[in-house]
């Protein structure tokens, strides 16, 4: 508490702020059992702290302090409206009953709210785009400009779907609380996923001209330490894994120009040592529990590759087995098609080819761009020059991105002019 | 708080089922509801005869319009509801999952409003 005293006392509310406050807004929100209300309360109390702070001193609980300040405030609030609406004067006679002052004692649920916010934030019965759009807000703390930005949308569109999320909460009464132990698989399911397409959403964005969002990416793997802190699971752990293998290959997976660089090409001594560690201990503690699945599978294939030198000394036998395990814990088509990849890399390409065509004809992958790409790049290597143009012509039709479109480009000149790459 | 279920389903699914597998399916459903009521969260509960026997009334320029059919045709039918008073939301969900029809249609749980329409 010392260095905190020694600072300006705005400093010290700016840093309190910072870190503590999603973890007052989990709290208030359960204290007076509403979303709005408790930004509200929230605002206030870092208001009055600011106001009160440098007159009387750092409490020596913040966290309680500003909770405590946040619920009487909004007691207080209450009892004066109550003037124009008689309702609110019993709503905040029921807060101050049921809930108690974390001030006067102790409250054990407060370790607890964090949880319940992410798992209110991923209520099934929310859409996935309202699941994602809340989560950022109330539980990462973004503001609806951030967010928009991020998924490259209107401030207006991820407001209202925040401002619906929070009605649908409000009005079908979706609890505040950390699901019974027989509903948790299900329910944190929903929840990984809404992590897993934020970092995928920063990792590989679906459209526009930057391939990294790096704030997005960095905000689903602090939502992935917060949830491994919370709740060790061992998906979750893996989910983390998996995000923190792919996170260490940034730097190196575009070159200066924003280009793509593939994996085989990509210069492994700028791979992130520190993530791929964090990652690889991970996997260890998931795997031990034996009861892991695809996001463990996932990140484990990851580690293969992050412990290879390169292409060619990668353990693709290994890669090819955990592939199999992975297709029996999510059989989809996708994941096929990464195993032909790596079995194409253990057996030659006329074998990989051989299952992506196969892949191809059941159709569920015709519209998949990474599907003609890969089926181009096999055939490239085989020599098959009029399928690898065909397969590159495809790709590029249904590609999104700017940077892979500037690469099949480059695959496809180099096949024209037949230089080889 | 309350929420009434609507149970959809396809008719032609209960068509085509055996007299036997449907008194089956009657007995797990009235069964099923008989539990909620002795837990006090049944307020009301009941299946609805076949979708051709629906009239949907409208009053257009102070004229009673009823029409034949139900008011929007769809794939499902509603076939029943039950009317519940749980917690809240995770509960309705429960008790709905739990419904012998939401094995092979869909229930959609809507909160009610307490007072009035506005």
């Amino acid at each position: 508490m010392s260095d905190k005293a020694s600072r300006p006392p705005r400093e010290t509310v700016d840093a309190i702020y910072r870190t503590e406050s999603r973890r007052v807004l989990a709290t208030l929100i359960r204290l007076l059992g509403d979303f709005d209300a408790a930004e509200e309360a929230l605002h206030e109390a870092f208001t009055a702290a600011m106001e009160q702070w440098p007159r009387d001193g750092v409490p020596a609980n913040p966290l309680a302090w500003l909770v405590s300040t946040g619920r009487f405030k909004a007691i207080d609030g209450m009892r004066r409206r109550a003037r124009y609406d008689a309702s609110l004067n019993e709503l905040a006679k029921h807060i101050e009953n049921t809930s108690s002052d974390p001030l006067e004692q102790k409250d054990e649920h407060i370790e607890d709210d964090r949880l319940r916010l992410i798992f209110t934030c991923c209520h099934p019965a929310l859409t996935p785009e309202a699941q994602i759009a809340l989560t950022l807000r109330e539980v990462c703390g973004l503001t609806t400009e951030e967010i928009a930005r991020a998924f490259l949308t209107k401030p207006a569109t991820i407001a209202q779907r925040i401002v619906r999320a929070k009605a649908k909460i409000r009005d079908a009464r979706i609890p505040y609380e950390v699901p019974l132990p027989s509903e948790l698989p299900g329910r944190l399911d929903t929840v990984l996923h809404v992590v897993y397409l934020v970092f995928n959403e920063g990792y590989s964005a679906s459209f526009g001209s930057s391939l990294t969002r790096a704030d997005l990416s960095g905000e689903a793997i602090r939502l992935g330490r917060l949830l491994v802190q919370l709740l060790a699971e061992p998906e979750v752990m893996g989910l983390l894994a998996m995000m923190l293998l792919h996170e260490s290959r940034r730097t190196a997976r575009t070159s200066e120009s924003g280009d793509l660089v593939l994996l085989e090409q990509q210069n492994r001594s700028l791979w992130n040592r520190d993530h791929i560690g964090e990652g690889v201990r991970l996997i260890e503690r998931a795997l031990a529990s034996r009861r892991f699945g695809p996001y463990t599978l996932q990140a484990a294939i990851a580690a293969v590759h992050a412990e290879a030198p390169d292409t060619a000394e990668t353990d693709w036998a290994q890669i090819v087995a955990l592939y199999d395990l992975l297709f029996r814990a999510d059989p989809s088509p996708i994941v096929e098609l990464n195993r032909a990849v790596a079995i194409a890399m253990r057996d030659g390409p006329t074998k990989g080819l051989e299952l992506v065509d196969k892949l191809l004809a059941r159709g569920a992958l015709a519209n998949y761009h990474l599907a003609h790409a890969v089926r181009a790049d096999l055939c490239r290597r085989l020599g098959k020059k009029a399928d690898a143009r065909a397969s590159y012509e495809r790709a590029l039709v249904l590609t999104t991105q700017e940077p892979e479109r500037r690469f099949l480009e480059k695959r496809l000149k180099e096949l024209v002019d037949g230089t080889v790459s | 708080m309350k929420y009434l279920c609507l149970v959809y389903l396809e008719e032609k699914i209960l068509n085509a089922m055996p007299q036997k597998e449907r008194v089956a399916l009657s007995d797990e459903s009235m069964a099923y509801c008989d539990q909620l009521q002795k837990q006090g969260q049944l307020l009301a509960a009941s299946p609805l005869h076949p979708v051709e026997t629906a009239t949907t009334v409208r009053v257009r320029d102070g004229k009673t319009v009823p029409t034949d059919g139900p008011f929007a045709e769809t794939k499902e039918q509603l076939g029943g509801f039950l009317m519940i008073d749980v917690r809240d939301l995770n509960d309705a969900i429960r008790i709905a999952a739990q419904f012998p029809a939401a094995r092979f249609g869909s229930i959609e749980v809507r909160p009610m409003k307490e007072l009035g329409c506005a």
